[in-house]
């Protein structure tokens, strides 16, 4: 069996990210397995700009941002295959591939960074009812299909979700020529960045429906229409409020699922929330040894965050592969509550963190005039007004060191939203 | 040129028969209005192969039930396909309801099905850990059984081709008459087909061809049936099919593993009466939904479904089979009102209407006829080094294309290449369940695509999922268009 | 005078903006919450620009499209027309990133340049 210290499972832009500090961090053996021909991961295909604005102080589109990260894996000398999909993940970190040319094999790695990234979730998870004709595409694959094939999945849509994707895809099919007629969205809020609901729907005059959702797929062979309808609180159609619209294609962008089931081989645990693994101030999974980063772990607004995160769990694999397996001296649990969905990382290690640690969650609905507080213990260490947080949004605490230090009795940190 | 026998029909009927038929020394095709086999009633049902306790004591159905159950597992084999008897268990969830079940299980043990018994309470639970508190006995049928429908119909398909029966898709069958000369002339989309006997295969619209020259009319209403298929990790859900004691609208809402591990649960039954409409509704889901929840506990279905579908069951008024040749038109022999336990009949009904048409024909039987075929290969079962045995013969076994049912280039080329492969996204989706997991092929089917343009030479714009009208990316995008291909 | 309504894209609050013009000059901006409203909106109504994306096909490479962008914003409604500009257009691979696609797009002085990298076949 081959071994590496660090092999990274995905050559999106965590991985990418991932692989590049764990080797700065003075880890030689690395490898990086991607299941497509290139690296970059879904960059490649979102062609758009607004990447980077973080990270370069300048606005990219994704393959362009995506090749700034691989320059720097080809400049490291990081070994990569293409084309291979990594099959199974024990949690003694037995990396399990395949491709064309290596065939079946096996590797042994030190510590395992997860960076898989995450898929949309289909129509068939909806239970939208209807005949289910051609024509019907998530918003990704429709992405892929004009930005990467070149081909056109059709000329009349409706889109379902406001979600960024669906609103860059509106636009993307209106410069093809076709006619976005609506989005509908089931929230009473949009999931997308303003900057998207303008520039992307108000720009070229199409509609976008709040509180309403999709009642009815017509076409046997291929969609020939759609009937949406509002929901009222209980997210039920409302009857009486359909509308019908003769179209050709129904996009979805409802919602991004981290794409867990290797890590599931592998025993990690996951969160019932995020459907990321569930880990500590180090990216560190349940599986010692196994990092996590970027969508796979929980799915964020901006590349440029992925990077970021992606950095420290390639640092933090690299600590481990040098310093090996130290158990944490005390593990502080982070609670979310009061609208706070989820918090990542889970724990904090007081003793082994790093100087600071961010932590990155996201709101449960769209908060006017509140306040972010931390508390360690019963003790306020952090309110933070805010004038607008939405659930298509990451916020982010920084947790210090040195100020956790000072409470060494508390045994957990809450996260929630207050009055401001 | 003049068959000896067309069915209309490659639905699990009409591919059965057509398997049987290709036993003999005759010249046979099938005419099918799909793009492919299984594109009707048979390719949206539970598929389940039932024990046989259901049908009335005396009936064809019955009777044809237990043949086939009996037969599934020889024909499995010699078509590698996988089958497997998990197990039926009827539940009943009222004390005062018991009674029922013995009524079953005497219908059961006349019908000729084997160890049926009664399992009471406690046992039931230790068998089965999920089914609601209320479950307090079953009528346990350990004959009963779980396959792939699509599987099934297409290895049947595939081995009447190899032994040398015709298939016309894309090929309607409108209207059929009789010459003075006892010939039979079927107008198709496709021109005109002749034939000494035909079948008539249709599905929901065997009513139509029987209609066109019997004298007592038949009446087939399609009945609705919503399905919900869960995620695999709900495979483990239950072990055996789980019904509820039947009404007369049928066998009731189940709940069963699928042969490939996902759980499935349904039918609703809804009469309706356009043939085509197999479109689900909110209420059928959420009929299912509530209904499941009866017999089982905890049964996440919104939250697991990966994909819902519904099929329509060819309902005829007197639940019954109509097969045999009609007196007023011979040569013609019906195959129709072919409903749930359809599937699971499925081979006795075709040795039943083969065996009519060669009473009919009198034909010699072929000296080389092969009953066996090799299925797809799939190498999810294999060692690493089987693996890479295969992958250095065959290197496209080594390039996964369906990420969720991890399903390679390998198996996707043998299903477009072999005896009537596959063309479209669903062709190749039946055949190797490349699509069918949870991403719903949201990741492999634009790579699906592109094989299917390389190995065929289908112009990616034309490409369908399951053909006719239903073209996946019907243009170029706008700067393409300008370049080369 | 005329006014004109916005949504300001600065931040997910998307203040709802009122802009009052008088003779193409901004009077007035209301409804915003901070001073990036008001940037945005002057912008917005005198000047508004957009960058455009899109893809053309490269013959001879081992990909069959590469993506581009103009290298800086266009005015807005020009965006239809740097779209026609682009049809019809092919390059040869390779291609690398900033490799000027179309030359000067419609009269803006912006070039559309190649924004992927595209090796030979």
């Amino acid at each position: 069996m081959q071994s590496y210290d660090i092999v990274v499972i995905g050559g999106g832009p965590a991985g990418l990210a991932a692989a590049a500090e764990a080797k700065k961090a003075g880890v030689d053996s690395i490898l990086i397995l991607e299941r497509d021909h290139e690296l970059g991961g879904i960059l490649n295909q979102c062609i758009h700009n607004g990447f980077g604005l973080h990270t370069f102080k300048e606005e990219l589109t994704g393959p362009e941002y995506a090749q700034r990260f691989m320059d720097e894996v080809f400049k490291l000398n990081i070994e990569y295959k293409l084309n291979t999909m990594v099959m199974d993940i024990t949690d003694t970190k037995v990396v399990t591939a395949m491709n064309k040319t290596d065939g079946m094999f096996q590797i042994q790695a030190k510590a395992v960074i997860l960076a898989m990234g995450c898929r949309e979730r289909p129509r068939g998870a909806l239970n939208i009812p209807g005949y289910r004709p051609a024509g019907i595409f998530s918003a990704g694959t429709a992405q892929r299909l004009v930005n990467i094939e070149g081909y056109m999945p059709g000329r009349e849509v409706v889109i379902l979700g406001s979600g960024d994707i669906g609103l860059i895809m509106a636009r993307r099919m209106t410069l093809e020529g076709a006619k976005v007629k609506v989005v509908a969205e089931l929230m009473p809020y949009s999931g997308g960045l303003k900057r998207n609901i303008v520039q992307c729907l108000d720009d070229y005059g199409i509609p976008l429906k709040l509180s309403h959702t999709v009642v009815d797929i017509e076409g046997k062979e291929r969609v020939e229409g759609i009937t949406i309808a509002e929901v009222g609180p209980d997210m039920k159609p409302i009857p009486g409020t359909e509308e019908h619209y003769s179209c050709d294609t129904l996009l979805l962008s409802v919602g991004l699922l981290p794409e867990n089931e290797l890590s599931k081989t592998a025993g990690v645990e996951l969160s019932g929330i995020t459907s990321g693994p569930i880990v500590n101030d180090s990216l560190e999974t349940s599986v010692e040894g196994i990092f996590a980063c970027g969508n796979v772990l929980h799915v964020h607004d901006l590349v440029d965050f992925v990077s970021q995160e992606a950095a420290n769990a390639g640092r933090n694999a690299a600590k481990y592969v040098k310093e090996g397996s130290k158990p944490a001296t005390k593990e502080i649990k982070i609670n979310a509550v009061d609208g706070v969905r989820y918090t990542v990382p889970v724990t904090v290690r007081p003793n082994e963190m790093d100087d600071t640690v961010t932590v990155r969650f996201r709101v449960g609905a769209v908060y006017k005039n509140s306040a972010v507080a931390m508390y360690f213990g019963d003790e306020q260490v952090l309110k933070r007004k805010k004038q607008i947080m939405a659930p298509g949004e990451m916020e982010e605490v920084v947790i210090k060191k040195e100020e956790l230090a000072k409470h060494p009795d508390i045994s957990d940190i809450t996260i929630k939203i207050e009055q401001a | 040129m003049i068959y000896d026998c067309i069915i209309i029909g490659a639905g699990v009927s009409g591919s059965a028969t057509a398997r049987e038929l290709s036993k003999y020394d005759l010249n046979v095709c099938v005419l099918e209005k799909g793009e492919d086999v299984c594109s009707g009633t048979s390719k949206a049902n539970s598929a389940i192969v039932h024990a046989g306790f259901d049908a009335a004591e005396g009936s064809l159905m019955a009777k044809l039930n237990v043949e086939g159950n009996e037969m599934m597992g020889q024909l499995a084999e010699d078509l590698d396909i996988p089958f497997e008897r998990n197990g039926s268990l009827v539940v009943c969830i009222h004390e005062s309801e018991k009674g029922g079940l013995q009524d079953l299980y005497n219908r059961g043990v006349a019908n000729g099905v084997k160890d049926l018994r009664i399992v009471e309470r406690e046992e039931l639970h230790q068998m089965e850990p999920n089914l609601a508190e209320a479950a307090c006995a079953a009528l346990y049928a350990p004959t009963g059984g779980i396959i792939c429908p699509f599987m099934l119909n297409i290895a049947m398909a595939e081995n009447a081709n190899v032994n040398g029966v015709d298939f016309f898709f894309n090929t309607e069958a409108e209207d059929l008459h009789r010459d003075e000369d006892g010939i039979w002339h079927i107008r198709t989309n496709n021109g005109e087909y002749k034939t000494r006997t035909v079948v008539n295969a249709a599905g929901v619209y065997s009513d139509v061809f029987h209609n066109m020259v019997a004298d007592k009319k038949i009446h087939i209403t399609p009945r609705r049936g919503d399905y919900c298929l869960l995620d695999k990790e709900m495979g483990s859900f239950a072990k055996h099919t789980i019904f509820p004691q039947p009404t007369k609208m049928g066998k009731g809402i189940l709940v069963s593993p699928t042969i490939h591990g996902n759980l499935i649960v349904g039918p609703t039954a809804v009469d309706i009466e356009d043939k085509e409409a197999t479109a689900t509704t909110a209420d059928g889901i959420n009929d299912l939904i509530e209904k499941a929840g009866m017999h089982v506990d905890n049964l996440p279905v919104r939250r697991k479904v990966i994909t819902s579908f519904a099929g329509l069951r060819a309902h005829e008024d007197n639940h019954e089979f109509v097969i045999g040749e009609l007196k007023e038109a011979p040569g013609f022999v019906d195959c129709a009102g072919i409903e749930s336990p359809g599937l699971t009949s499925s081979p006795a009904i075709g040795e039943m209407v083969a065996d009519i048409v060669a009473g009919i024909l009198k034909p010699s039987k072929k000296a080389n006829w092969d009953g066996k075929r090799k299925g797809i290969l799939n190498p999810s079962g294999m060692s690493i080094e089987e693996r890479n045995e295969l992958i250095k013969k065959n290197p496209a076994y080594g390039q996964i294309i369906c990420r969720c049912e991890s399903i390679s280039e390998g198996e996707i080329l043998d299903a477009i290449h072999r005896p009537l492969g596959a063309r479209s996204l669903d062709g190749v989706k039946r055949r190797t369940r490349a699509g069918m997991g949870r991403c719903q092929a949201g990741f492999c089917s634009p790579r699906v695509m592109e094989i299917i343009n390389r190995e065929l030479g289908i112009p990616v714009e034309k490409i369908t999922k399951s053909g006719g009208k239903s073209v996946i990316a019907p243009e170029l995008s706008k700067n393409r268009k300008g370049g080369e291909l | 005078m005329e006014t004109r309504k916005l949504t300001c894209i600065g931040c997910p609050m998307g203040c709802q903006l009122t802009v009052t013009i008088d003779n193409g000059t901004v009077v007035e901006v209301t409804g915003n919450t901070c001073k990036r409203g008001d940037d945005y909106a002057r912008k917005e109504v005198t000047n508004p620009t957009r960058i455009v994306t899109s893809t053309v096909p490269v013959k001879g490479g081992r990909i069959a499209m590469v993506s581009c962008k103009t290298k800086n914003d266009i005015p807005k409604d020009k965006i239809f027309d740097c779209m026609k500009a682009i049809e019809g257009v092919e390059v040869t691979a390779p291609i690398h990133i900033g490799d000027v696609i179309v030359k000067d797009v419609c009269g803006t002085g912006v070039d559309v340049i190649a924004t992927k990298e595209v090796l030979s076949a």
